[in-house]
């Protein structure tokens, strides 16, 4: 088993409900392990929520704490996945005066070069969307940021894994 | 996120009946067949003392003189009887009173389902009188909690309670009940519950992990059974016997597991961990395979991980999957109820009897005996030891007492010294170490089980932290038969302040009150000893005493315990002094 601390991305399926989040989190703050981004959302099964949670860790401590996570009465079922088994994306938001676009031409071209979205202008200000990895939008916010930024911000990380999550299956035999 | 609505079963065809939240909660513990609850009153839980009163003739409520001390009583309960203990409290102080019996029952595996009063639900979060969130705070303390707000949501949300109390691991649940959910009426049906979707509470075992746990007791030559309180749990403690029995193998015990096989049996090695028997603690680092039922290597019973049973091949019974290799790592691990896969695994075991290993408990004991156990109970210098007053006690029950105790020495003492005959015989605090528990445990467990003997041993440190439920004992005529080693220390800090602290005895000396005039206070006959001449006939007039008892023991004051697995260091490298 990996000894190394490694960034992972926890994928844990829950029943929808209030006071869940204090649960999981819980878990890591006993340990102490910083979490990295954390998003909860909708899952591919209806009324099942996703908690994706970006963490440093070794395997071994992983192992560990995705049992307590289990082990929570409104946990279906967590799971760990390595960066090579995990496609994700994160997503940034810049807003930058707009004056900026005709004063510095070479926002111009960051823009185009990074493949970032336009998500609204007006006189004062436009905003600027970028999804991928966060590596991406880190870049990006560095080249902007020699302009001036109003504001930047970067959402949790979203994963899908390569592996199946038999989550579906697993309810049935909950259910029988 | 969104709140879940609590759906209607849609094959109901259930008679409902309309009544208030409250009466429900009441309702729904007699649907449970609770008989017995412990508590206190108060503001945002008044609407069901009201139904309490109406309904006293079915549960009986006993108020406690402080709300922990509810849930020590509750946990007493549950720990003899194997049901669900209850405790029930208002809210703000009141809840958070609770917190470190749920913490308590948490870590111990009891079950109990804890119901709290809370503010009016549109006060929620406005910093209301008392108002707290008990939800959040008891979030990590509990198995699991819930507040309900609608008095609709009550019947569903006990149900669920009591079910996650007591099934799988056990743990304690609270449910948090705004006084508006009280008051309102609804239709009351009540439904047990026996199933939670994403609970899965006895994971399925793997049969090719018994067969290859089978193979490797067969084959092994020097093979250790160690168990814990999950044999007593899963009411596991005739196939443990069987397992030992025709296996030939020295079992030794976590201090929860005490009393699952009796004292005597001659394949019963003595107590794991820090002030475990020599033998069990040393021997871990020399069998070839350990056994482990129902226990979750606690740090007091490995000491230093690195250096505890490298050399052997581990097989671990555990119904919870986050044990598995949490601590040390297993060879095999079988997943599932104890009491189900140990009667599947023994058709398969062969018999044996491992001789020459056994022996080697044997001689291991005897140096114990010799550097130890001698001098604790059959002192010859003066100064009374706590070892002797267990020998007492033992001897005049026949060893068939519930030995309920408090944290600390005697506490230690009791469970090396004390003889059980019987299962669910040992009640104490192990994993959260508890001060203040045996009392009031004591007042549970002798209400749980009335025909038993119930003796509550506690320190004068411990005592002193819940001494106010002599009240509880006086106005329930709880016979419990309550005992108090005094050294006038806090004295097993104080051991450690001379071992390790080069004997600066900071803040443990304890000047104390007249304990027998403060049980006097309460009419409960009191008697103090401090000659070894008095000892057996006071233990005796305890023992024949119908009614409540209280029995302080002036013991020496610097006694220490031992064998000592010092902190940190390996099982191998315990003291004998």
């Amino acid at each position: 088993m990996n000894t190394k601390t490694r960034l992972y991305t926890i994928s844990v399926y829950t029943e929808n409900n209030i006071g869940l989040l204090n649960r999981i989190s819980a878990i890591f703050q006993r340990r102490h392990i910083n979490i990295e981004s954390l998003n909860i959302s909708p899952s591919e099964i209806e009324g099942v929520a996703k908690f994706t949670i970006v963490v440093y860790m070794t395997e071994v401590n992983i192992r560990k704490i995705i049992g307590q996570i289990e082990k929570q009465v409104e946990v279906i079922k967590a799971y760990y996945h390595d960066e090579e088994n995990t496609i994700y994306q994160i997503s940034g938001l810049f807003k930058i005066k707009s004056k900026l676009l005709f004063e510095e031409p070479q926002i111009q071209n960051i823009i185009k070069e990074s493949n970032a979205r336009i998500v609204t202008v007006n006189t004062a200000f436009f905003v600027l969307e970028k999804s991928g990895r966060k590596e991406e939008i880190v870049k990006l916010h560095e080249e902007l940021s020699v302009f001036g930024v109003m504001q930047y911000t970067r959402s949790g990380r979203v994963a899908i894994t390569k592996d199946e999550m038999k989550i579906s299956t697993l309810l049935e035999t909950y259910n029988n | 996120m969104e709140t879940k609505t609590i759906k209607d079963s849609e094959t109901s065809t259930k008679v409902t009946e309309r009544i208030s939240g409250s009466e429900a909660i009441v309702r729904c513990l007699i649907e449970e067949e609770v008989k017995i609850i412990y508590g206190y009153p108060g503001g945002a839980i008044m609407p069901v003392y009201d139904e309490l009163f109406k309904y006293q003739d079915k549960i009986h409520h006993v108020l406690t003189r402080h709300e922990q001390g509810a849930t020590h009583s509750a946990q007493g309960f549950a720990r003899i009887s194997g049901k669900v203990g209850v405790a029930i409290a208002t809210s703000g102080p009141g809840a958070t009173n609770l917190i470190t019996g749920i913490a308590d029952a948490q870590i111990d595996s009891t079950p109990m389902v804890c119901i709290t009063g809370q503010v009016p639900s549109h006060l929620l979060g406005s910093d209301a009188f008392q108002e707290t969130d008990i939800v959040g705070i008891s979030t990590p303390v509990t198995k699991w909690n819930c507040q309900v707000t609608k008095a609709a949501d009550i019947p569903e949300a006990l149900a669920k309670a009591f079910f996650i109390a007591k099934s799988g691991r056990p743990g304690p649940v609270l449910v948090d009940i705004t006084k508006n959910a009280q008051f309102e009426e609804f239709d009351f049906s009540y439904e047990k519950c026996t199933k939670v979707r994403s609970y899965n509470p006895v994971p399925k075992t793997d049969p090719s992990c018994i067969e290859a746990a089978a193979k490797l007791i067969n084959t092994a030559k020097k093979p250790f059974i160690i168990w814990g309180q999950g044999v007593i749990l899963s009411e596991a403690e005739e196939q443990l016997k069987a397992l030992v029995e025709k296996a030939g193998i020295p079992a030794a015990w976590t201090i929860l597991g005490a009393s699952a096989i009796p004292t005597s049996h001659p394949l019963n090695v003595g107590m794991l961990g820090m002030h475990g028997n020599y033998a069990p603690n040393v021997l871990t680092n020399e069998c070839d395979v350990l056994i482990a039922i129902g226990m979750r290597f606690d740090d007091r019973v490995t000491g230093k991980l690195d250096e505890y049973a490298k050399q052997a091949k581990v097989i671990h019974f555990e119904i919870d999957p986050a044990e598995i290799d949490k601590n040390v790592q297993t060879e095999v691990a079988i997943l599932g109820d104890a009491k189900v896969n140990l009667e599947t695994i023994l058709p398969l075991i062969n018999e044996n009897s491992h001789t020459d290993w056994h022996q080697k408990f044997k001689e291991l004991y005897a140096i114990e005996y010799e550097k130890v156990i001698k001098n604790d109970l059959h002192p010859t210098k003066e100064g009374l030891t706590m070892g002797e007053v267990l020998k007492e006690i033992n001897s005049q029950s026949q060893g068939n007492a519930a030995i309920v105790t408090d944290v600390g020495q005697h506490q230690m003492i009791a469970c090396r010294y004390a003889e059980f005959n019987k299962t669910k015989s040992n009640i104490t605090s192990g994993g959260l170490g508890t001060m203040g528990f045996g009392l009031p445990a004591a007042i549970g467990a002798k209400m749980a089980a009335p025909e038993r003997e119930v003796v509550s041993i506690s320190g004068d440190g411990g005592y002193q932290m819940t001494i106010q439920e002599l009240g509880t004992i006086f106005q329930q005529k709880a016979a419990v038969k309550v005992v108090v080693l005094n050294n006038d220390f806090l004295g097993m800090v104080r051991q450690w302040q001379q071992l390790f602290f080069d004997n600066r005895y900071a803040s443990t000396e304890m000047v104390n009150p007249n304990f027998v005039a403060i049980a006097e206070g309460y009419y409960i006959k009191a008697r103090k000893v401090t000659k070894r001449e008095e000892l057996a006939e006071a233990v005796a007039e305890m023992m024949e005493s119908k009614e409540a008892y209280f029995l302080e023991v002036c013991v020496e004051k610097e006694g220490n315990v031992f064998p000592m697995v010092p902190s940190g260091a390996s099982v191998s490298e315990i003291r004998l002094e």
